[in-house]
């Protein structure tokens, strides 16, 4: 190491976004804008034909998202043996494996399944869960979202590997209330009910007071001096718990092992299907944050899936299902509590009330 | 959910290697060991490969077991970067290192993909061993944004894993108040609904701005994405700063025979309730003969019927984009979705791309001139008015901006006619 000291330092050669092409599947670029139709021979397996006649078959596989040398080995072997070479990853983790000739599909969905990999979420699936990474390297987190993501899908690994929802479900899980995870037809994300524990001793070393002031969505934060220090404080009435304080000022800790509790939202949709795109919307907060396994909020993810799959129709998601049965049925069939914090108070609220004799009896 | 013994012990998911070569001894991992049971492969498993030889995941693991155990985060973050950018990395120094002083650094890389996620695995395999050689060997395919997530390096091995993997053709993503990292669905390259180019619409929007990206000065982040037809997989309108979404304006085409066939296996009402009726804007009707017949005019291209009928329906030939300006989540004014910006334009020639660039540019230019502190492009819209932005960004008004004019007549219109005017002009130039 002592040489490199002396090294000159290298300039980065700024390449960006790389050519997708070099690494692109050649049925993909022969085929590439001509496209006809696709179908689903089975569960977890896309069948693409082009207008000239060409055909891919593409078998997708959930994974941890996480993957050290090991596993990136044993797919990329599989891969190699019983396909062609090339992978993609679609937006939500899983694996994407093609191949031009049919009679490849069943080896190559063997040697997953044998490898411990499950096969599927294509079509009306609840498909792997987009989240965000938590304690393992966050600087803010509030739960684990890798160890809540491995919890429901052990739970949901049969409706990952089959099509029995009416249509496909989107999961999120995000670690604070920035929601990273995204919106999603059914979220589970941080919620924390108590204002931020300041360590005055830090606070004028660590933060930049005034943009901390200006980041709170309430101004309940104002500079005082503390102790003789320079420091901010929290108007606890005002304060909403959301937690924006604590990125940019550490000692201002939001994150409390009693009191961050995860909250459940139903609803998003980011397609423009049928109806426009829509938020996700809360349906229960108060859960513990249970770790290892979550299990009062799996509990309640599948109970709500669970009444999805028996009531909606085909083709409805979380959220069109919800526009057509109304929101009191929806709580009547979950059984879940509805309180006055359902009811929103923020900006454009009055758009979410009821100004209309629309009732359903 | 009945665990079985695999067939390939040592070529499967819940494999651990017989030999530890890393010195140092496992912590204590109850809680994490229950992580490690169940169907779906385990992290945790992945984890303790890892730290079989490699003394920083013993330490890692410690500290993650301490978090589950006390239920809070231990990472902080700092400063750093390699010679020549401002970002792209993500400084994690641990509050713990006493306890577990070997993972006392674990920075992350971000590293842009590219657009769609396609690797071979010779890539795949090359980009671990770099990896391998200079951090924890861990890689998340791939973080919220985009990127792919090379997870857990000291300061000093960030620098040489980035030399050797900016050898080979990869370059940082963005982090901190920068132009991000983009995002594009499979498009073209394997999907029947594409309108649209979306490898060449990522790396043009997003390369132009490299030195944005690299050499974080602007408001706040500015993310691109790019869905290649309203179904947009990509989460575009939801989930960035400018989204770039595929669509057709003619009739969109029917393969009527295929209709009839669709009809015939199953069945006229499984047809009326999950197509005809799910249809927005009541454009669809099934005919006496089984046809369909399509109020093209008013169809909104939501996707749904092609959805269902894949084989039967298809865009039409008049490809282009919608373009939508503004999508975020919560902080801080709370969330916002993208509005439409632009309702079509073309992506054919050089001359519709480099207007497509502009746009960029421009929205990017007046942005980062007008917007507060740490505020997204929507929340300046939010705040000073989508016509104050749009005549900032030179974009004429256009009804298809809208859900519906404005309701409250609070507002001050004494040059009225100057402004009809201009819409009766821009009418005519049509």
């Amino acid at each position: 190491m002592s040489g490199q000291a002396a090294e000159k330092p290298k300039f980065p050669t700024e390449t960006g976004c790389p050519d997708g092409f070099q690494y692109m599947h050649p049925a993909y670029i022969k085929n590439y804008g001509n496209w006809k139709y696709h179908d689903r021979p089975r569960p977890g397996v896309l069948h693409h034909v082009s207008h000239n006649g060409d055909e891919v078959w593409t078998v997708r596989v959930g994974t941890q998202r996480q993957l050290g040398p090991y596993e990136i080995n044993l797919l990329c072997d599989i891969i190699d043996t019983y396909a062609d070479g090339y992978v993609r990853f679609t937006i939500r983790s899983n694996l994407e494996v093609s191949v031009t000739d049919e009679a490849k599909v069943a080896p190559l969905i063997q040697a997953f399944t044998d490898a411990g990999y499950p096969v599927g979420g294509t079509g009306n699936s609840i498909t792997m869960i987009s989240h965000t990474q938590g304690w393992l390297h966050c600087d803010i987190p509030g739960t684990d979202a890798s160890g809540v993501v491995k919890s429901l899908m052990d739970e949901l690994h049969d409706e990952f590997t089959n099509e029995q929802m009416p249509n496909r479900v989107h999961i999120t899980t995000s670690c604070c209330q920035i929601n990273c995870g995204g919106q999603g037809d059914i979220a589970i994300n941080v919620q924390h009910t108590k204002p931020p524990k300041i360590n005055h001793d830090l606070v004028a070393n660590v933060c930049e007071r005034p943009s901390v002031v200006a980041r709170c969505p309430v101004a309940a934060i104002r500079p005082a001096i503390v102790n003789g220090k320079p420091s901010l404080e929290v108007d606890e009435k005002k304060c909403i718990c959301c937690g924006a304080c604590f990125p940019p000022c550490p000692p201002m800790q939001i994150n409390d092992p009693e009191h961050s509790k995860l909250a459940i939202w139903v609803g998003g949709k980011h397609s423009n299907a049928r109806s426009k795109p829509m938020f996700h919307k809360l349906v229960a907060a108060g859960i513990p944050n249970n770790p290892p396994r979550w299990t009062e909020a799996a509990d309640i993810v599948k109970n709500i899936l669970r009444v999805y799959k028996d009531d909606a129709q085909d083709w409805e998601r979380v959220g069109d299902w919800i526009d057509r049965i109304g929101w009191p049925r929806f709580f009547e069939l979950t059984e879940l509590p509805f309180t006055k914090f359902h009811i929103d108070n923020w900006t454009g609220a009055r758009n979410s009330l009821n100004a209309s004799t629309h009732i359903r009896f | 959910m009945a665990e079985q013994t695999p067939k390939n012990p040592d070529k499967h998911s819940t494999y651990l290697p017989t030999k530890k070569t890393s010195s140092k001894p496992f912590h204590d991992t109850p809680m994490l060991d229950e992580l490690e049971s169940g169907p779906w492969p385990s992290f945790v498993t992945g984890l303790k490969r890892l730290a079989y030889d490699n003394n920083m995941m013993v330490d890692l693991l410690g500290q993650l077991e301490h978090s589950y155990k006390t239920r809070l985060g231990y990472w902080k973050g700092g400063t750093v970067s390699v010679f020549g950018y401002g970002g792209g990395i993500i400084p994690r120094f641990s509050e713990v290192a006493e306890m577990f002083p070997e993972s006392k650094e674990f920075h992350t890389l971000r590293v842009q993909p590219p657009a769609g996620n396609h690797y071979t695995t010779d890539m795949l395999r090359q980009l671990s061993n770099s990896w391998n050689k200079y951090g924890s060997g861990l890689i998340a395919f791939h973080g919220q944004t985009g990127n792919i997530m090379f997870i857990g390096t000291t300061t000093e091995h960030t620098q040489h894993f980035f030399d050797e993997i900016n050898e080979y053709g990869w370059d940082l993503g963005g982090a901190g108040p920068c132009v991000r990292t983009a995002m594009s669905c499979v498009g073209a390259a394997r999907c029947e609904q594409s309108c649209a180019n979306e490898q060449k619409i990522h790396r043009l929007l997003v390369n132009n701005f490299i030195d944005d990206m690299h050499r974080p000065a602007l408001p706040y982040k500015f993310k691109f994405k790019v869905s290649g037809c309203p179904n947009d997989c990509m989460n575009s309108i939801q989930r960035s700063d400018f989204a770039v979404i595929g669509t057709w304006r003619d009739d969109m085409k029917v393969d009527q025979a295929e209709v009839q066939k669709y009809v015939a296996e199953k069945g006229r009402k499984y047809i009326v309730d999950s197509v005809i009726n799910k249809c927005p804007t009541k454009a669809l009707s099934l005919n006496d003969d089984d046809t369909l017949a399509v109020d093209n005019r008013n169809c909104v291209r939501c996707m749904h019927c092609l959805n269902v009928m894949t084989k039967a329906l298809s865009p039409g030939d008049d490809k282009g984009i919608t373009l939508l300006l503004g999508g975020k989540r919560t902080l801080k004014i709370g969330d916002t979705m993208g509005t439409v910006i632009i309702p079509f334009m073309k992506l054919e020639t050089d001359e519709d791309y480099e207007k497509l660039q502009e746009i960029a540019e421009e929205t990017i230019d007046f942005w980062a001139e007008n917007a507060l502190e740490h505020e997204r492009v929507g929340e300046t819209i939010d705040r000073i008015g989508l016509v104050n932005f749009l005549e900032g960004i030179e974009i004429d008004v256009d009804p298809n901006m809208i859900n519906a004019p404005r309701v409250s007549n609070y507002v001050r219109m004494d040059n009225w006619d100057e402004e009809a005017n201009k819409w009766k002009q821009r009418k005519a130039a049509n």
